[in-house]
C-alpha cells in the first residue's frame, strides 16, 4: 500500500486481540477503514464484534495488537483518539432522570464543548430528529425509538469524524428504523466515516461500502458486498415457483448443491445454474407441471454471512 | 496544549458532578443512609444525657460527614452499570479516573453541605463557638475528600444493584462509628476500641470537631491532619484500582 492510501486510512487496525480469562473473544484482527467509507462488522453472536467496537472506542483497554484512529493511536494518546470519535453503543441509554437537552449537553460538555453555540446546536439536533417539542422533558417518558433518537444526538453533538454505531436499529419500530438508515445516509453524504455493527444483513449489504464478516473473535472475510458475493459463486441458485408440488429429489442431482422448498416455490442451489435450468424444464414437461416463474439468483449477503460463519448463533 | 487538556479535565469533573447532583442527591437511599439512618441513631445515644451541644455536636457532625460523604458514591456506580450509562461515558476523551472523581466529588460537596448545615445549625440554635474557621473548613475539605473516596471504594463492588453496596458499606460504617470517639471520647473509650481508633478516619474527624469547638481532643491537630490526608489518599488509591479492575465486568 502507497503512502497516499495510508494517509486515505482514518482507522488502522492492527493484530488486535482480547482475551477474558480463557476466552478468546478477538484474535489478532487486521483492517483499514477509509475516510467517508461506512463500514460494516457483520457476524453471529459471540463473534466478538461488540468487544473490538469497545477496543476502538477505547471503552476496553488494549493489551495486544494496535488501533490508530485518525493518526493518533488509541493506547498511547487516547485523548486525541476519542476526540474524533462518538459512540452510539448498543445496550447504552441516556440518563433517565435528565430530559433530552440536559443529555446532549452532558456528553458536549465531556467534550469540552459549551456555552451558547453548543446550546443551540443541541437545539438544533434536536429539531433534525423531530424532538424538539420534547427536548425538555426526562428521557425516562421517552419510547424506545425516541431515545435511541436521543442517543444518536448525543453522538453527534461533537460533530466527529468517526461514528461507530452498534446495532443502531435493533429493536427499533419500522419509523425509527427508516429514519436512522436515512441519518446513517446523510452523514455519509457529510462525509463522515461510520463502523456499523449489524445483524441486519440486507442494512448492511444497501448501506456499507465495505463488509467484514467475523466469526470466532478472527475475520473471516472483508470486501465490498457485490464482491464478498463473487466469493461464494457456488451458492448460486435457480428459483422456480409451480402451479403445484412436486414429488422429485432435486438433491439427487449431482450438480446441486442443496434445495430449499417452501410451499409450491423451490430454491436449489448449483454451481451450474445453467445445466439445472435445463433438467428441470425437461423433468417438469415430462411431469406436465406448470412453471409460473423461473430465476436464477446471485447469492446474498446473508449466504455469504452462513456460508463463512456456518449458521452458527452461539450466545454472547 | 497542556493547559488544555487541564481545564478540560477539571470541567469533565465539575460536568459529572453536576450529573450526579441532579440525579442522585435526592434519591431516597442516599437521603436514607446518608442523612437520617446517622441522625437518628446519633440522637438514640444522646437521648437522656444532660451534654451541652458545645460537646455533643462534633459528635454528630462527624457521624453525619462520614455517612453522608460516603453514601452519593455507593449509589451512582452500581446504579449506572443497571442502567447502562457507563459506556459512552468511557468512549468521550475522559478516563476512568475521572469519572470517580466526578463521583468523589458529588459526595464530598454533600458531605460539605450537610456539615456546614448542622455548624450552622449549632450556631444559630445553640450558639455554640468555632474556634477557627479556616481551620473548620479546611477539615471539612479534606474529610469530606476522604469519606467520599470511601464511598466510591464501596462502589467498586462490582454489582448493579445499589442495595448491595449500601449493605455492605452499612456493615462496614457501623462498627466504625464505635471505635472513633463519636459517642464516648477516645481516651474514655474500652481498651480494644481505643487500640482500634487510630485506623479509623472517622477517629480523626471526630477529634478535629471536638478541638475546633473548644472541646479537649485527643491527638494533636497535625497529627489529625495528616491521618486524614493519608487516609484520603489511601482510599482514593484504592478505589481507583479497584474501579480500574472491576469496570470491565460493569459494561
Amino acid at each position: 500500500m502507497n503512502e497516499e492510501e495510508d494517509l486515505d486510512n482514518i482507522i488502522e487496525v492492527k493484530n488486535l486481540t482480547k482475551e477474558f480469562d480463557d476466552l478468546l473473544a478477538v484474535d489478532q484482527i487486521d483492517f483499514k477503514i477509509k475516510r467517508g467509507e461506512i463500514f460494516g462488522l457483520l457476524g453471529p453472536n459471540g463473534a466478538g464484534k461488540t468487544t473490538t467496537v469497545r477496543m476502538m472506542t477505547g471503552v476496553f483497554s488494549i493489551e495486544k495488537g494496535s488501533v490508530k484512529i485518525d493518526g493518533f493511536n488509541m493506547q498511547d494518546n487516547s485523548f486525541q483518539a476519542k476526540k474524533r470519535i462518538s459512540v452510539v453503543p448498543e445496550l447504552a441509554n441516556a440518563y433517565q432522570e435528565l430530559t433530552a437537552k440536559e443529555n446532549i449537553m452532558f456528553i458536549a460538555n465531556l467534550y469540552g464543548l459549551s456555552g451558547n453555540t453548543i446550546e443551540k446546536k443541541a437545539e438544533r439536533l434536536l429539531a433534525k430528529f423531530g424532538l424538539s417539542d420534547r427536548m425538555n422533558h426526562k428521557v425516562k417518558n421517552f419510547s424506545k425509538g425516541m431515545r435511541q433518537r436521543v442517543n444518536i444526538c448525543m453522538a453527534l453533538v461533537n460533530d466527529p469524524e468517526i461514528i461507530f454505531m452498534d446495532e443502531p436499529t435493533s429493536g427499533l419500530d419500522v419509523e425509527s428504523r427508516r429514519l436512522i438508515r436515512s441519518i446513517i445516509s446523510d452523514l455519509k453524504n457529510e462525509g463522515k466515516t461510520i463502523l456499523l455493527t449489524t445483524h441486519d444483513i440486507p442494512e448492511a449489504s444497501n448501506i456499507c461500502n465495505k463488509i467484514a464478516i467475523m466469526d470466532k473473535g478472527k475475520i473471516a472475510a472483508i470486501d465490498t458486498p457485490d464482491n464478498l458475493k463473487d466469493t461464494i459463486q457456488s451458492t448460486q441458485s435457480v428459483k422456480i415457483n409451480l402451479n403445484q408440488q412436486i414429488s422429485f429429489d432435486f438433491n439427487q442431482w449431482e450438480q446441486v448443491n442443496k434445495v430449499e422448498e417452501e410451499g409450491n416455490s423451490y430454491r436449489i442451489y448449483t454451481d451450474c445454474p445453467g445445466v439445472v435450468i435445463n433438467k428441470t424444464v425437461d423433468l417438469l414437461r415430462e411431469k406436465n407441471i406448470e412453471i409460473k416463474a423461473l430465476n436464477t439468483m446471485k447469492p446474498s449477503l446473508e449466504d455469504v454471512f452462513v456460508e463463512l460463519t456456518k449458521g452458527e448463533n452461539n450466545e454472547d | 496544549m497542556r493547559t488544555n487538556i487541564i481545564k478540560l479535565k477539571m470541567k469533565q469533573i465539575y460536568t459529572l458532578a453536576k450529573k450526579n447532583i441532579k440525579i442522585y442527591y435526592m434519591e431516597p437511599p442516599v437521603l436514607i443512609f446518608g442523612v437520617l439512618f446517622p441522625a437518628f441513631l446519633f440522637l438514640a445515644f444522646y437521648q437522656g444525657r444532660s451534654l451541652s451541644p458545645q460537646k455533643f455536636i462534633p459528635g454528630l457532625v462527624a457521624i453525619i460527614f462520614f455517612f453522608g460523604g460516603s453514601s452519593v458514591g455507593p449509589y451512582i456506580t452500581p446504579w449506572e452499570t443497571n442502567t447502562k450509562t457507563l459506556e459512552r461515558v468511557l468512549s468521550t476523551p475522559t478516563s476512568v479516573m475521572m469519572l470517580i472523581l466526578g463521583d468523589i466529588m458529588s459526595g464530598v460537596l454533600f458531605g460539605i453541605s450537610l456539615s456546614i448545615l448542622i455548624l450552622i445549625l449549632g450556631v444559630v440554635i445553640f450558639h455554640i463557638t468555632i474556634q477557627n474557621i479556616a481551620l473548620t473548613l479546611l477539615a471539612i475539605i479534606v474529610s469530606a475528600f476522604c469519606f467520599a473516596s470511601l464511598g466510591s471504594l464501596f462502589s467498586a463492588l462490582p454489582t448493579d444493584k445499589p442495595s448491595n453496596v449500601m449493605m455492605i458499606s452499612n456493615l462496614i460504617r457501623l462498627p466504625v462509628i464505635f471505635i472513633s470517639g463519636v459517642f464516648v471520647p477516645i481516651g474514655e473509650l474500652p481498651g480494644v476500641a481505643q487500640f482500634l481508633a487510630p485506623f479509623s478516619p472517622v477517629t480523626y474527624v471526630t477529634d478535629l470537631m471536638r478541638y475546633l469547638l473548644g472541646n479537649a481532643h485527643y491527638f494533636s491537630v497535625i497529627r489529625n491532619f495528616i491521618s486524614l490526608i493519608i487516609f484520603s489518599v489511601v482510599i482514593f488509591g484504592l478505589a481507583l484500582f479497584f474501579h480500574k479492575q472491576t469496570m470491565l465486568k460493569r459494561i
